[in-house]
């Protein structure tokens, strides 16, 4: 109604719409002063790369460039952020990572702490993705019913998500810690003795997968829900009407189905469990020991602690050739997937 | 509709675009806090004189009159906070610059941990600060400024400082540039729970005894422990700084001279005091959260000792002040003298120094702030406020009437006579950080296991070994 009106009113006149629109389409036409002529001399097509220019140069200024020196810096020494000061050693830096006697005892290694990061984030990774796969499934596989508050449980797997990792990490460090956490105080009151559950090494390990996964599960539960809802119902009905049952069913519609979905997953959690950082620098520090020492801190305190910028650039290339791989895995499933 | 619900959109766009161009605030440093975990003294002063006598505290007085700079000029200087002293410090300042107009001066202060890699990123992008108080000062050796020709009296100036101190800013064949003073002199040292000791009964052991052995100490402190339910019994900060005391009293031997390109790690000095601290972690006697639980940082018992979960605790005179404020009357607290080993009782000397950066714009006004800062009368101020122990010679010498603790900072003038030379090496060897660094990571790991003693001792001779060849 209201709008007849004001076209009524403004009928042979400029619409109310029109009025306020003006100034901002005049402050528009002014950058066809620029545009236009740079149009004609380089031709439309050329336009786009002009348009992505603005992107690309924050790109290399904050990514590439610091790629490009953060590369150098693994083959030179010194404590030195000037690149003119930092002498080239080659590949001394490299030799030094994997200089091992025993590749399967870390101890005997020149740079122990760095391959304690690799081996404590294998262990990681295998138990943290594992988890996440597997309750991801489960979780998706539940809310996919239709079950009473869906919505509301879909929100609440969800919400952790949406949390920073060091919230996430001090809330479970109040929660987890010896003298006064809140599981620790409920164990004393119910007769137990208090668990060291960030001062044991093996227990800090859990905790460590165990938060990791509690923190990260609603995203990928999501992309698994989405996986399940894309099987058609058809294939279960038919499926029901040859006699199968629902294990049956889930075994030989759901999982092949959704395989794919399942894939992305696996790799998605594998390159971010490689790159574990934040939430346990918090939460324990690498601690209790080198306990839950992960590569990336390894990086981070052999350059800001140590100040050996040249180690802590090679173990970081190191470290991005992995996570290439993996990556590369991804790309090349991805596209597999999207050809077949 | 479609129209307004355009026009809409643009003017969200429109602000949107405006407000990302806005020019930035300027940033605001951030106050440590303040019960941050405390400073690792570094730069070493005097060689130990007598324990000084106190006498009056010098009165507050009034900023120099300078002659007005022509134009404004802005100082900045970086700062970090182990107690009030960076409030102490910014009134003293406010006052300079009242009886200074057309001088400003900017504290930007930040945590103790970040202050030296932001210190370094600020000098290697040649944007350093007018000032800046370190701990780690032959970090920078070479990017400070030489205030010798700006002074009035360069040589009297130099005379009222440990040479020792005056040479860690120095680089190379320099022996007389004048680049800083220390703003406070540290040493390390025990602190008991007097009024625990009281309700347990069981006699401090120095009260009655010169020489206490840490056996002794920590015999006594499990007894405190035991009958007053206390939950530990002792504490050491997680840090080598703080273990190289009682392992030179065992007759631990690092190194020879600040110049010296050979360390030795594996002595029976060291053994003997890593097996203490490994035995206190078996037994339970002390928090397992600083040596244990705090991964690769640095980590103190303060808070421990300041909820009074603790009966002794290991750490040094800068937490003087800071107890004062935060145990206050809550119970008796005091200084013990440094437990003795076979080879004498020590702690570690250290402190803070406020040094002028080379590169800084107002060279002159730098150098005249800095001398009105390190007169007896300012930094007399500065220390008695603070609780520190001042490391001007002169202050050293008349004393400093403090308006508490008395009692706990003359317990630490008394240690100064009682530092070993090879604690002043320590302090002053260029590869410190390594050493340091090291032996706390690696004991670490002795504790929770995934090391033998025997492998943590080759694992820092091995990382001092690579270090010293960096040694210019």
């Amino acid at each position: 109604m209201s709008d007849s009106k004001a076209t009524m009113n403004l009928r042979g006149s400029l619409s109310l719409g029109d009025l306020l629109l003006k100034p901002f389409l005049w402050l528009l036409s002014l950058a066809d002063v620029i545009f236009l002529p740079l149009q004609n001399l380089i031709g439309t097509r050329r336009m786009a790369y002009l348009f992505v220019l603005p992107n690309l140069l924050v790109f290399g200024i904050f990514i590439l460039l610091p790629m490009l020196l953060n590369f150098y810096y693994g083959f030179t020494s010194g404590n030195s952020i000037l690149l003119e000061n930092r002498p080239v050693v080659g590949t001394a830096n490299f030799q030094k990572l994997f200089a091992c006697q025993n590749y399967f005892d870390v101890n005997s290694c020149s740079e122990d702490l760095f391959w304690r990061g690799v081996t404590n984030t294998g262990v990681f990774v295998v138990g943290q993705v594992t988890g996440i796969v597997l309750l991801s499934l489960v979780t998706a596989l539940a809310l996919n019913r239709p079950v009473r508050g869906r919505g509301f449980f879909r929100a609440v797997f969800f919400y952790p998500v949406l949390l920073s990792p060091v919230v996430v990490a001090l809330i479970w460090k109040w929660i987890l810690q010896y003298q006064y956490g809140l599981l620790n105080a409920f164990l004393v009151a119910i007769g137990f003795n208090k668990i060291p559950f960030l001062l044991d090494a093996r227990w800090a390990q859990f905790w460590v997968i165990a938060i990791s996964i509690w923190a990260q599960m609603g995203f990928f539960t999501l992309i698994l829900l989405a996986g399940l809802q894309a099987i058609p119902k058809e294939m279960y009905e038919a499926a029901s009407m040859d006699g199968a049952n629902k294990w049956q069913s889930f075994r030989n519609v759901t999982l092949p189905l959704l395989m794919p979905t399942m894939t992305v997953v696996l790799i998605l959690a594998l390159i971010r469990g490689v790159q574990v950082f934040d939430q346990v620098f918090v939460l324990t520090n690498g601690g209790p020991g080198t306990a839950t020492l992960y590569i990336v801190q390894y990086i981070y305190r052999t350059g800001f602690e140590f100040r050996n910028y040249g180690m802590a650039a090679a173990a970081s290339l190191v470290l991005a050739v992995v996570l290439l791989v993996l990556t590369l895995g991804q790309l090349i499933f991805s596209r597999r997937q999207e050809a077949a | 509709m479609k129209k307004l619900i355009s026009i809409i959109t643009l003017t969200l766009l429109a602000v949107l675009v405006i407000t990302a161009c806005a020019p930035a605030p300027t940033p605001v440093p951030t106050a440590a806090p303040p019960t941050a975990a405390p400073a690792q003294p570094t730069a070493a002063p005097a060689q130990p004189t007598a324990a000084p006598q106190p006498t009056t505290a010098p009165a507050a007085t009034q900023a120099p009159t300078q002659a007005p700079a022509a134009a404004s000029v802005e100082l900045h200087m970086l700062w970090y906070n182990d107690g009030n002293e960076g409030d102490v410090m910014r009134d003293l300042l406010n006052r300079y610059e009242a009886a200074n107009p057309g001088i400003k001066v900017v504290m930007d202060t930040v945590a103790y941990k970040d202050i030296h890699n932001i210190l370094q990123t600020q000098v290697e992008g040649n944007t350093p600060p007018d000032m800046a108080r370190v701990t780690d000062v032959a970090r920078f050796a070479g990017k400070y400024l030489d205030m010798t020709p700006y002074m009035t009296d360069p040589k009297g100036w130099a005379a009222d400082w440990p040479p020792q101190v005056l040479q860690s800013f120095r680089t190379g064949s320099d022996t007389t540039g004048l680049y800083g003073f220390p703003t406070q002199f540290t040493v390390t040292g025990p602190f008991i729970n007097r009024t625990l000791f009281q309700q347990a009964n069981v006699p401090v052991p120095s009260d009655t005894k010169k020489d206490v052995t840490w056996d002794e100490w920590v015999t006594a402190a499990k007894q405190v422990a035991t009958a007053t339910k206390t939950p530990y019994a002792i504490a050491i900060d997680r840090t080598g700084h703080r273990f190289w005391g009682p392992s030179l009293s065992n007759c631990a031997h690092y190194v020879d001279s600040t110049t010296s390109k050979k360390f030795t790690i594996d002595t029976p000095g060291f053994r003997e005091t890593a097996n203490m601290l490994i035995s206190w972690h078996k037994d339970k006697i002390t928090p397992l959260d600083i040596w244990v639980g705090s991964g690769g940082a640095y980590a103190a018992g303060n808070d421990y000792f300041v909820n009074g979960q603790l009966v002794m605790y290991m750490s040094g005179s800068w937490q003087i002040g800071q107890f004062a404020k935060l145990i206050g009357n809550k119970f008796e607290w005091d200084a013990i003298p440094n437990p003795s080993g076979k080879c004498g009782s020590t702690g570690i000397p250290g402190g803070a120094l406020l040094a002028a950066m080379g590169g800084t714009k107002h060279p002159k006004e730098v150098t005249r702030l800095m001398e009105w800062l390190s007169s007896d009368e300012i930094l007399g101020e500065f220390s008695a406020r603070s609780l520190f122990i001042p490391g001007k010679l002169t202050l050293a010498k008349k004393g400093i009437q403090y308006p508490s603790s008395n009692k706990q900072l003359n317990v630490f003038l008394a240690e100064i006579p009682k530092l070993m030379p090879e604690a002043y090496t320590l302090q002053y060897h260029p590869l410190t950080f390594v050493l340091n660094t090291e032996i706390r990571d690696r004991l670490s790991q002795v504790i929770t296991g995934e090391l033998t003693l025997d492998q943590a001792i080759q694992k820092i001779q091995q990382k001092m070994d690579e270090a010293v060849t960096t040694m210019k």
